[in-house]
């Protein structure tokens, strides 16, 4: 019966079956194979050797957010690629960094992001950024099984909040498990570095700009100390994806805008290796 | 035992053709117009919620008229269908040709099964190009046909009248000013002969406008963006209860 109107080209029951606002949860329903938190592993001796993203970070500043990640993929000790791309637009109004294994962290991504834009087109409304938050949280969390085999994905999430009129940053753990960060935050190998950098520069009164060159400085930290975390590549104009989200909606700099930060961080570096100093009281 | 009555293929099809018309004739029509950056779509509609018109994908737009429950589980399979086509090959792959395409073989279906009604929807599925050569625009009536349309379309109950208006004036290239206002005159012609006023209010307007820097090209315009563009295009409606826009 299904088969037969699968084969005439009408569109098949599930489709005019009146359901949720969830992509998610058509998809579940009509071809549950397609879903990524459903597949089936077999039983894997030892770590599956994938590429990795390595190093997100976020930084909120008064009228907006910042999120920005390097451009490295490991595979073990091999450098898999130099110019990956990390962060990417969620919707409108939010981004999203993923740390982890890059293919399935991909897979994720294109999967949130088609669950937001199927619920603002069915609904004709968009959810609220506490709803994106929860819907990521959920994707995560279906891929325990496979986290559990080293292929986990640990995104950064981070958008404008209309309703609240700010920038807001969420970080996960493998499990799913969701938490609120204030000021700033970083995920991925070389984030305990980038963490330690944005804790020296991090204040809440930062211009957009002021923000924008703290996460690169972040970013070069986490690669000078993280071998999994690549730093600016000025020979190959590879330089890291910073991306602005503020009450005009997401902005993505250009490769000029974010060259001409990380030029000017590694023209300092030059002559103060360690970045800028705090003072000491 | 009462013997049930013949009735000739002809004629069932007949009956549930008029019913069909009938249903959508009671709605208010739209018009779907090419303009020099894009499609758009008029329409009279007193809700503010309850759209006519909307986005299905990247660059694909739905209007209908008729039924509203009947076009909205047609609009939501559209989406279901659109966004699962992308996910599963690439965004791409999903085009105008190929919903209108599912939409002609669901509504054929329906109407030609016995035991359904037939919808008393009709629709159009409209792809805005790179170039307006690009652009195409295809009307559905309710029983499964599909027409390729340029320039303008018109569906719903007064939909022949408008179109002959619509065909005799538009051009290739207007302005979006322009056409809106060519749209909103189309709408405002009465079946017999007569004309009436649409306030601003109660126009539905919505683009797909192909020099949104944006993937997704579908885009409503209200308020004072409207009200703008109505005046710009110095279009007969009611906009004189507006207060004078200081935008220039």
């Amino acid at each position: 019966m299904e088969a037969n109107t699968r084969s005439t080209g009408r569109l098949p029951a599930a489709f005019l079956t009146p359901g949720s606002s969830s992509f998610m949860d058509f998809l579940s329903e009509h071809q549950p194979e397609m879903l990524p938190g459903r597949r089936q592993l077999p039983p894997v001796q030892g770590v599956i050797e994938a590429p990795h993203g390595t190093t997100i970070v976020a930084v909120t500043f008064p009228g907006g957010v910042v999120l920005a990640g390097d451009r490295r993929a490991t595979m073990g000790n091999m450098i898999a690629q130099r110019d990956i791309e990390k962060v990417f637009p969620a919707d409108e109004y939010s981004a999203v960094g993923i740390a982890g294994t890059a293919g399935l962290a991909v897979e994720m991504v294109k999967l949130f992001q088609l669950e937001l834009e199927h619920f603002e087109k069915v609904e004709g409304a968009t959810l609220s950024l506490e709803g994106k938050a929860n819907r990521l949280s959920t994707m995560i969390r279906s891929n325990l099984g496979m986290a559990m085999q080293g292929l986990a994905v640990v995104p950064l999430f981070a958008g404008y909040d209309v309703d609240r009129e700010k920038g807001r940053i969420f970080s996960y753990d493998v499990t799913g498990g969701r938490s609120e960060e204030h000021g700033y935050a970083a995920t991925g190998s070389g984030s305990i570095f980038a963490r330690g950098a944005m804790k020296k520069l991090y204040s809440s009164d930062l211009t957009e700009e002021q923000a924008t060159t703290l996460v690169i400085q972040a970013l070069y930290d986490a690669a000078d100390d993280d071998s999994a975390t690549g730093g600016p590549d000025v020979a190959r104009r590879i330089y890291p994806i910073v991306t602005v989200i503020t009450e005009e909606g997401f902005r993505r700099l250009t490769e000029e805008e974010s060259a001409e930060i990380a030029r000017a961080i590694l023209e300092r570096r030059l002559t103060q290796p360690d970045g800028p100093r705090a003072a000491l009281l | 035992m009462s013997t049930p009555f013949y009735v000739s293929p002809q004629q069932a099809m007949a009956d549930r053709a008029e019913y069909a018309r009938k249903g959508i004739a009671r709605g208010r029509s739209l018009v779907v117009l090419q303009y020099a950056d894009g499609i758009v779509f008029v329409g009279e509609n007193p809700s503010r919620a309850l759209h006519k018109f909307s986005e299905i994908y990247d660059r694909i737009g739905f209007a209908a008229a008729g039924k509203y429950n009947e076009y909205e589980n047609l609009r939501i399979g559209g989406v279901r269908y659109a966004d699962l086509r992308g996910y599963t090959y690439d965004r791409d792959d999903v085009t105008a040709r190929g919903l209108a395409n599912v939409y002609a073989q669901t509504l054929g279906t329906i109407f030609s099964s016995a035991a359904e009604k037939p919808y008393e929807v009709e629709l159009v599925v409209a792809e805005v190009g790179e170039t307006p050569d690009g652009d195409q625009i295809y009307r559905l009536p309710h029983d499964g046909s599909i027409v390729d349309e340029h320039g303008s379309v018109a569906v719903g109950g007064n939909a022949e009248q408008i179109s002959s208006y619509l065909d005799q004036r538009h051009q290739d290239g207007m302005s979006l000013a322009e056409a809106l206002k060519l749209a909103v005159q189309s709408l405002s012609r009465e079946p017999n002969g007569g004309e009436r006023e649409i306030p601003a209010e109660r126009l539905e307007v919505a683009i797909l406008d192909r020099t949104r820097p944006q993937q997704r090209k579908f885009k409503r315009i209200v308020g004072r963006q409207l009200a703008r563009l109505l005046e710009e295009g110095g279009a007969s409606t009611a906009t004189e209860a507006e207060d004078p826009e200081d935008d220039e």
